[in-house]
């Protein structure tokens, strides 16, 4: 039996806390009585676990640090130390290098769930834009920390990418200088690549992860039939179609969790290199400003960009192709943050939009896929037809969906969520 | 008493001229942040354009000067070379027009040079960073027709004596030209004939 004096004495301490800081009622309004709709199925898991990898990047992230010199002399070397000398280094270079993998894996997943049900749509805008921003900056921070490791495609990599901004008109070149500190890709880019990657984007990312969460828990989550579970309550003023989200969810996330870390674990021990899409088979080779490698290509989650890039090869209202790529490429992420404006339809989720909606998710879908896997091709003529096309979708999709969203026939929405 | 004798007016000059200076203040705080980026005086020195007499390098000859831990060859053509150069079966080169832009604006045509008998060229084969060799002779490498040039032993690419690529090796573009200017008897290597 529960000792009442106990209880009580624990009473005694919220209190005094609550009293101090509204711990209660802060666990109350974000947890204990936060209610999500009740018919959230497989594509809500990947929020969550999007947090997970990232308390995993920054835990394993500050660890490595304690080993790691970020100078081009010892930055090979010393990531060779954390792996082969360091107790458990390897473990945790390894569950770093996978937690970058997975990270952008579940993004991507999040980000179509958000395509799939219109959770970008009024009143969620602003969540996506910050989601957008996070993702955004998500990409800096993976980008420059692939080049911490300084092997071969850390520095060529970097090469190309900081390249790009010299296809900027005018300011192009002294763009380029500046954001190296150098001449060429050197140890004083590594320096502030290293400070940007521990110190300054978590930080971004951090604070964009906190607005994420507090603007989705003002408007409350959207749901796979799209609906305002807001708009039917009890006498008590629960949403009807709500659950709490602990202990409900937390629970159902908790089974993600354990699917989500076999699979981490089983890449960490077996294919922590991922055949070369992970961590490619140039970086371990130490960085060489003399020797172009063969063939570079980005890491996995870049490659649908990078095939949009390389699919410009022709120049158009007297921009010259390597500008024109940069504008599509750049063009390709800006899109996403409009997308709320686009989306035209009178309903939110794919259940109950027109079947134009449903081609146009589909064939964009195919087409990212397609564009990522070209990405880490080389080049050839029929290759690169095959990436216009993809691009010619992925843009089709956005700037076509205020036309095809309205034109077409929606399904009636059911009052009550179903499922 | 909603405004208690309050002068908005002057309340929004206040407001507006605190920020004002405010936003001011901060662009000037942001200057050294952003100045910061650029290359440091230890990396500017390392960077700095190297100068070489020119005045001793006999025709046909080549030296090799080093700018910013590269090769940079300077190469002295004989009228001799630069006819066959000139006259070079262009079908036979990749960019014999050097479309692909891996030189400053000023330097043009078949020599890539802004004298003809001065050929600047960085002397890194653009395939996998080897140094290629220099055969100016006709006959020197074992193809047809050699023009003079260099190959490039480690996989077997041609370039000739401007640096141009030929067709089916593996280097996918010309040798880079540096920017370089003259000053007399010398050639500085790593400055805009603009910046003179």
């Amino acid at each position: 039996m529960a000792n009442p004096n106990k209880a009580k004495a624990e009473r005694g301490v919220m209190r005094w806390i609550d009293d101090r800081f509204p711990a209660t009622s802060m666990w109350q309004d974000h947890m204990a009585k936060y209610y999500a709709p009740r018919n959230f199925n497989f594509w809500y898991f990947f929020g969550s676990l999007a947090l997970l990898v990232l308390v995993n990047q920054i835990l394993t992230g500050v660890w490595l640090t304690m080993s790691y010199n970020p100078s081009a002399e010892e930055a090979f070397a010393s990531v060779e130390y954390i792996m082969r000398d360091v107790e458990y280094g390897w473990l945790i270079r390894y569950m770093h290098s996978t937690g970058a993998t997975a990270f952008f894996a579940v993004v991507y997943l999040h980000m179509f769930r958000g395509l799939l049900y219109g959770s970008y749509k009024a009143p969620r805008e602003l969540i996506w834009i910050f989601g957008m921003m996070i993702y955004l900056a998500l990409m800096a921070e993976a980008f420059m920390g692939y080049l911490l490791p300084w092997g071969q495609m850390s520095y060529w990599g970097a090469q190309v990418i900081i390249s790009l901004f010299s296809a900027i008109p005018v300011i192009g070149p002294d763009l380029t200088q500046w954001i190296r500190g150098d001449f060429l890709i050197s140890g004083i880019t590594l320096n502030r690549f290293f400070a940007l990657h521990v110190v300054a984007l978590p930080i971004v990312i951090l604070a964009l992860v906190v607005l994420h969460i507090i603007a989705l828990h003002e408007v409350g989550s959207n749901n796979p039939d799209g609906i305002d579970i807001k708009a039917k309550k009890d006498e008590t003023g629960k949403p009807l179609d709500g659950i709490p989200f602990h202990p409900y969810y937390t629970v159902k996330d908790l089974v993600g969790v354990a699917v989500f870390l076999f699979v981490f674990c089983v890449v960490i021990f077996y294919f922590p290199e991922g055949g070369g899409y992970f961590i490619e088979k140039p970086n371990f080779e130490p960085a060489n400003p003399m020797v172009t490698p063969d063939h570079i290509a980005p890491v996995w989650y870049f490659t649908p960009f990078y095939a949009i890039l390389r699919a410009i090869n022709f120049s158009l209202f007297g921009l010259d192709a390597k500008f024109l790529g940069v504008l599509f490429m750049g063009g390709a992420i800006a899109v996403l943050f409009v997308l709320p404006w686009l989306d035209r339809s009178p309903v939110r989720s794919m259940r109950y939009k027109g079947w134009m909606s449903k081609v146009m998710l589909t064939l964009f879908a195919i087409s990212f896929v397609i564009l990522g896997v070209l990405g880490v091709l080389p080049t050839t003529g029929g290759r690169t037809l095959l990436a216009q096309v993809c691009t010619a979708i992925y843009f089709a999709f956005f700037l076509l969906m205020p036309f095809y969203t309205r034109l077409e026939k929606t399904k009636p929405v059911p009052e009550r969520v179903t499922g | 008493m909603a405004d208690n004798g309050v002068n908005k007016g002057r309340r929004r000059f206040l407001v507006g001229a605190t920020s004002v200076v405010g936003a001011v203040g901060a662009v000037g705080v942001a200057v050294p942040f952003v100045a910061s980026w650029q290359p440091s005086a230890k990396a500017r020195a390392a960077g700095a354009p190297v100068r070489a007499d020119i005045s001793k390098l006999e025709a046909g000859q080549r030296m090799t000067v080093e700018w910013r831990g590269r090769p940079v060859w300077v190469i002295n053509r004989t009228e001799e070379m630069i006819e066959r150069t000139r006259e070079f079966d262009a079908s036979r080169l990749a960019d014999p027009d050097s479309e692909e832009l891996h030189q400053p604006t000023y330097v043009s045509g078949p020599l890539r040079s802004v004298r003809p008998e001065i050929g600047v060229l960085i002397g890194i084969c653009t395939h996998l960073g080897c140094s290629p060799l220099y055969r100016p002779e006709p006959d020197a490498v074992d193809i047809e027709n050699w023009p003079g040039g260099f190959f490039c032993p480690c996989h077997g690419s041609y370039f000739d004596l401007a640096g141009r690529v030929f067709t089916n090796v593996p280097a996918p573009t010309n040798l880079v030209v540096p920017p370089y200017r003259f000053e007399g008897d010398d050639i500085i290597v790593g400055e805009d004939e603009e910046a003179a």
